[in-house]
């Protein structure tokens, strides 16, 4: 047998010239990659700094608390007078995830649904649901938010001739979706926002102990119904006790627009529309995969079983399928959010659109962009660390 | 806007190129042969391409002008059309060599963002609304929802504007004035605001412009010029003097049509110094001493460019105003070439 020159032997290794010793060639090579690095990130810093003394742009993160003086379509969070940049990059890193929460929320519920539809054995949805996908799949995102903005929303009539699904309280017109606001006496305020927290908290109790239960006696107890019931029940008795003391406000017609109540801007509502409707076709594909992965004897184990259709599908198949489904759901909800920068193209104040105009207003482009770049990783990241989570929680757990 | 932003920032980054440009404005566009000027992306009057594609304006006039005091020839100058945020970083960045583009001289451009070198316009912000809504002033504009350009004084104003005024509005802004202006023409908002000048422009692109009117407040001060960068001389002198030279050219009545006979024919030392018969006035900022002369003789004085462009004989049928000379009452003045 030879021996190797990086083998620690008895015998002194023969003399190889360093450069040809694996382990030190290892190390000159990573070493060199450092540098390398070190240098490319050293003249970009230096670079940066001296082009930008020279033409006399100020560097640092100062500017953030300078005052704004501008004001956004919307301020999901106080925006006052003498607000600073920063803050107004706040809203909009606000209005961002408004629009990411939404839009993920909608999708989701779309995406499963046409995903289903398109497995499903009637003629009519399954071809309405494949026609969904590949209609919505293949046309750009930024043509469907201007489609939404531009050819649904932009046509509604003017604040005089709002459309009124409920009249006198809810209002549909060219400036948005007016709703009234609520204002719970205080009693049955925190009434239904204890009640519910406690709810949950027995809810989640009852269903580990029916969980338990049923490991042990193999008897079940309805713990979807009765914990569904304590969790709207609960609130609603306290709200009761409160004597219904809910004052509603209603959207009260005024010269130019609609004043009180909320307003949700058509920005917004395009905005959700189109994100969740274009990333619900490629969820339902996703969902279409993970469903048909599971393997058909799966079911027909569990209808010799003498599982119920129902408690196939909620026992064996999802369960199953949503291994394959999670991790490039991550993945669309990761895209969703990143889309959400296209608001910047009909007026939505998210974080792209507040930043270029503090970008403007203030000339500091660099530490803009680096804001972004930083927020726009963060959030990523912490979407994906979210879903790793869950995805752990799915996996196959063995015994 | 996203990738023009970003190729400024890796300009900044990376730094060879845009230091190169910093070495000498005036010798780079010498050298390329063109001056690279960067416009609005179509606002009537100022800068706008017409039918055929050949862009037409006070602003894109003065750029043509700056070509013929460097070239004597008003076609060496490439266009950019750039957003109200996209102007600033396209200059710093070295992308353009001057912004003409109906930009506000405020202070902290001036001593931040670049150098401004005159004041081509001066100019007022203003409110258009529906003449149906019955409203007279802008005092009753309570409530309204104003449609504006993001990254602009105009949005600043406003808000300004109505808090003085103790007033609520809700603001709907977009990156291009296109944008804002057919958000304003489907409704999207109450009033449209933007400097006067711009009202008047942006009405004519509207389905019914007899509809709208221009409130009689103007809130602001908005003196729209060229823009330069900081730290280069040489060019901002060039630049300024340009400008100098169309005010100059209308103050000693000559025009375009005049301007050879007048070289030929003047005894008066003022003319005489204006025209490069006299002194190494233009030798002296880095071009030739006919460079006043080529610029009139091209383009024409400012009063020219001002009546082709914006003033009555034009579509915008603004009055001088303001913007007349100093000898007439207005604003507009020259430091004397000597």
């Amino acid at each position: 047998m030879t021996k190797r020159p990086d083998d620690s032997g008895a015998d002194a290794a023969p003399s190889v010239a360093w450069y040809n010793d694996p382990t030190k060639r290892g190390y000159l090579f990573q070493a060199l990659t450092l540098a390398a690095v070190i240098v490319v990130a050293w003249t970009i810093v230096h670079n940066t700094a001296v082009n930008l003394e020279r033409r006399h742009i100020a560097q640092g993160f100062g500017f953030l608390s300078t005052t704004a003086g501008f004001d956004l379509a919307q301020e999901s969070i106080s925006f006052p007078k003498d607000a600073s940049y920063g803050r107004a990059l706040l809203v909009g890193l606000v209005n961002t995830v408004i629009v990411a929460v939404a839009g993920i929320f909608f999708a989701t519920i779309f995406g499963f649904l046409v995903g289903v539809g398109r497995l499903s054995h009637n003629f009519v949805i399954s071809r309405l649901c494949t026609g969904y996908v590949e209609l919505l799949r293949n046309i750009p995102l930024l043509l469907q938010i201007f489609f939404w903005y531009f050819a649904v929303l932009g046509v509604l009539p003017s604040p005089r001739q709002s459309l009124q699904p409920v009249p006198g309280w809810v209002f549909i017109n060219n400036r948005g979706l007016y709703l009234p606001e609520f204002h719970f006496g205080s009693f049955a305020g925190w009434g239904i926002v204890g009640g519910l927290i406690v709810a949950l908290v027995v809810s989640w109790a009852i269903r580990r102990w029916a969980r338990a239960r049923q490991m042990e006696t193999g008897q079940q107890f309805p713990a979807g119904r009765v914990t569904l019931g304590l969790i709207v029940g609960l609130p609603l008795v306290l709200f009761a006790l409160s004597g219904f003391d809910l004052s509603l406000v209603a959207p009260k017609k005024s010269t130019f627009n609609l004043s009180g109540g909320i307003q949700i801007i058509p920005e917004l509502i395009a905005l959700v529309l189109a994100l969740a409707t274009y990333t619900a076709s490629f969820i339902a594909e996703v969902v279409r995969a993970g469903i048909l992965a599971v393997s058909h004897g799966q079911t027909e184990a569990a209808r010799s079983l003498g599982l119920s259709h129902g408690q196939n599908l909620r026992l064996v198949v999802i369960p199953q399928a949503m291994r394959v489904i999670i991790p490039p759901l991550t993945n669309q909800y990761l895209n969703l959010t990143k889309n959400s920068s296209l608001a910047v193209a009909i007026a939505y104040p998210d974080l792209v659109s507040v930043g270029g105009i503090v970008l403007n207003q203030s000339g500091q482009a660099i530490e803009v962009i680096v804001i972004w770049m930083a927020i726009y990783l963060g959030t990523s990241v912490t979407t994906a660390m979210i879903m790793n989570v869950y995805n752990r929680r799915m996996a196959i757990v063995e015994r | 806007m996203k990738t023009r932003i970003l190729a400024a920032t890796f300009g900044v980054l990376m730094g060879t190129t845009a230091t190169a440009a910093l070495a000498g404005t005036l010798d780079d566009v010498k050298n390329k042969g063109f001056v690279q000027c960067g416009v609005s992306q179509g606002l009537a009057g100022f800068s706008q391409p017409d039918s055929a594609g050949n862009w037409t304006g006070l602003d894109v006039d003065f750029c043509r002008s700056l070509a013929s005091a460097i070239f004597n020839d008003p076609t060496k100058v490439k266009f950019t059309p750039l957003s109200a945020k996209e102007r600033f970083t396209a200059l710093q960045s070295g992308e353009i060599d001057v912004l003409s583009r109906n930009t506000t001289w405020t202070m902290s451009r001036d001593t931040k963002q670049g150098k401004f070198a005159g004041v081509m316009y001066y100019d007022g912000q203003g409110f258009m609304i529906r003449k149906s809504l019955g409203i007279t002033s802008a005092k009753q504009l309570g409530g309204a929802s104003v449609c504006t350009n993001t990254g602009t004084t105009t949005e600043l104003n406003l808000a300004d504007w109505f808090r003085t005024q103790k007033l609520d509005y809700k603001v709907v802004s977009f990156e291009k004035s296109e944008e804002v202006v057919k958000a304003y023409d489907a409704g999207r908002c109450d009033v449209l605001t933007t400097d006067a000048s711009g009202l008047y422009a942006e009405r004519l692109k509207l389905t019914k412009p007899d509809e709208h009117i221009v409130l009689p407040e103007i809130i602001s001060k908005e003196p729209l010029g060229p823009m330069v960068r900081q730290g280069d001389d040489a060019w901002f002198n060039v630049v300024k003097w340009t400008y100098y030279a169309l005010l100059t050219a209308e103050e000693l009545g000559i025009t375009k049509a005049n301007a050879d006979d007048t070289l030929a024919k003047t005894e008066n030392p003022d003319v005489k110094r204006f025209l490069g018969k006299d002194g190494s006035f233009g030798a002296d900022i880095g071009l030739t001493n006919a460079w006043a002369f080529q610029i009139v003789k091209n383009m024409g004085n400012y009063g020219e460019l001002f009546e082709k462009n914006v003033g009555t004989t034009s579509p915008l049928k603004i009055s001088r105003g303001i913007n007349a000379l100093w000898t007439k009452g207005g604003l507009q003045y020259a430091p004397p070439v000597r």
